[in-house]
């Protein structure tokens, strides 16, 4: 009898332990941060799906509210081979008292990555020779085609955008 | 009579359409750009005419809420100082829509040139005229201009310098590359640069 409660006591820690390590893991939002080098790989993957990448930043109001459309987009079409990817042009210095709060407060569910790379003469025409700097910026690929948009999106707007990716 | 006023018609909306779906492209390096009237902080109207002594000018698209417009304030009022003297003033002008980005207005853009110091003309782009004719998209947009028979020809497009956040971090200044050309009589070597910066807000 006494073995049976042990092993009970030993089982409700075990499982209390187990349930706060997840609590804790949910809350934890990183975001890995990239020179051009390391961006580079996820915007040309040929995998058979369409990516749609967002340049974005907390401070840029326009990005801001847009990011809902994207959002919308990516819980729709996540099962039709479809993957949304935010890079974060975010200050280094603003990661964990603005940009992952923002994550958090507004339950992002894309993927996040920041972009640090200075230099930014080089990498934007590496991008897209279309961009001048200006954000909010979209790019739109699959291993075919790609298309870049420096503009603001509508849902239905974007929405068409992506489907001539689809056809 | 009736053929022509179709023609006449027709021509009248392919010109209207025309203007109205193609997107204006701006200036391009070598172009000559236009003048304008615009008010400055200081309730004086400004126009690059005024200027008879300068060689030239730095027109900088910027604005007070944009974080990469602020991170060059203090680098956009040294490059005044460093070469109003050689003849190439700074004039900023503000092209967004006050009523679409909170804190642009001219009663804002007065508050902040008092709050740094601006040592050059902060204008503002009434009715956003300006800056579609120079093509800017971000603030900042810096295009250098150079005096030549009385015209005013773009001799630059772009940055300030190569590193947005970090002064201390900067190995190429643009602008103050080129100007030093212009100022030696050589052509900049670098023309265009791209940053980032804020989309120029409009309603």
């Amino acid at each position: 009898m006494r073995k049976i409660q042990l092993i009970f006591c030993v089982a409700v820690l075990v499982v209390s332990c187990k349930q706060t390590v997840k609590k804790e893991q949910a809350s934890t939002v990183t975001v890995p941060s990239y020179n051009y080098e390391e961006l580079a790989p996820l915007l040309s993957k040929k995998d058979g799906k369409v990516y749609i990448v967002n340049f974005w930043a907390t401070w840029c109001a326009p990005c801001v509210k847009e990011l809902p459309a994207f959002e919308k987009l990516r819980a729709k079409y996540q099962e039709k081979n479809v993957e949304v990817v935010l890079v974060s042009l975010d200050f280094p210095s603003q990661v964990d008292t603005k940009l992952i709060p923002f994550i958090k407060k507004n339950q992002l569910k894309s993927q996040v990555v920041l972009m640090t790379d200075p230099d930014q003469d080089t990498w934007i025409p590496k991008i897209s020779k279309n961009w001048s700097g200006a954000i909010p910026a979209t790019l739109i690929y699959n291993s075919k085609k790609s298309a870049f948009y420096e503009r603001s999106f509508e849902y239905d707007e974007l929405e068409n955008e992506l489907k001539k990716f689809l056809k | 009579m009736r053929a022509v006023k179709t023609i006449l018609v027709c021509s009248v909306f392919a010109l209207i359409t025309a203007f109205t779906l193609v997107p204006v492209e701006g200036y391009k390096v070598g172009d000559i750009a236009t003048d304008f009237k615009l008010e400055n902080v200081d309730g004086n109207i400004v126009s690059l005419a005024d200027y008879n002594e300068a060689k030239g000018f730095v027109v900088v698209f910027t604005c007070n809420t944009c974080p990469y417009s602020i991170a060059y304030e203090d680098r956009i009022i040294a490059l005044d100082k460093e070469y109003k003297s050689k003849g190439y003033p700074v004039i900023a002008i503000n092209p967004n829509d006050p009523a679409a980005s909170n804190g642009d207005s001219l009663a804002d853009m007065k508050v902040r040139a008092t709050e740094k110091g601006f040592t050059f003309p902060y204008l503002f782009d009434k009715g956003q005229k300006v800056y579609p004719q120079y093509g800017a998209t971000r603030t900042p947009h810096v295009y250098i201009l150079k005096k030549v028979n009385s015209k005013l020809q773009v001799a630059y497009i772009g940055a300030i310098d190569n590193n947005s956040r970090n002064p201390n971090s900067v190995t190429k200044r643009f602008a103050a590359d080129a100007l030093d050309a212009l100022l030696a009589g050589k052509t900049p070597e670098q023309r265009t640069s791209r940053a980032i910066g804020c989309s120029i807000k409009s309603l």
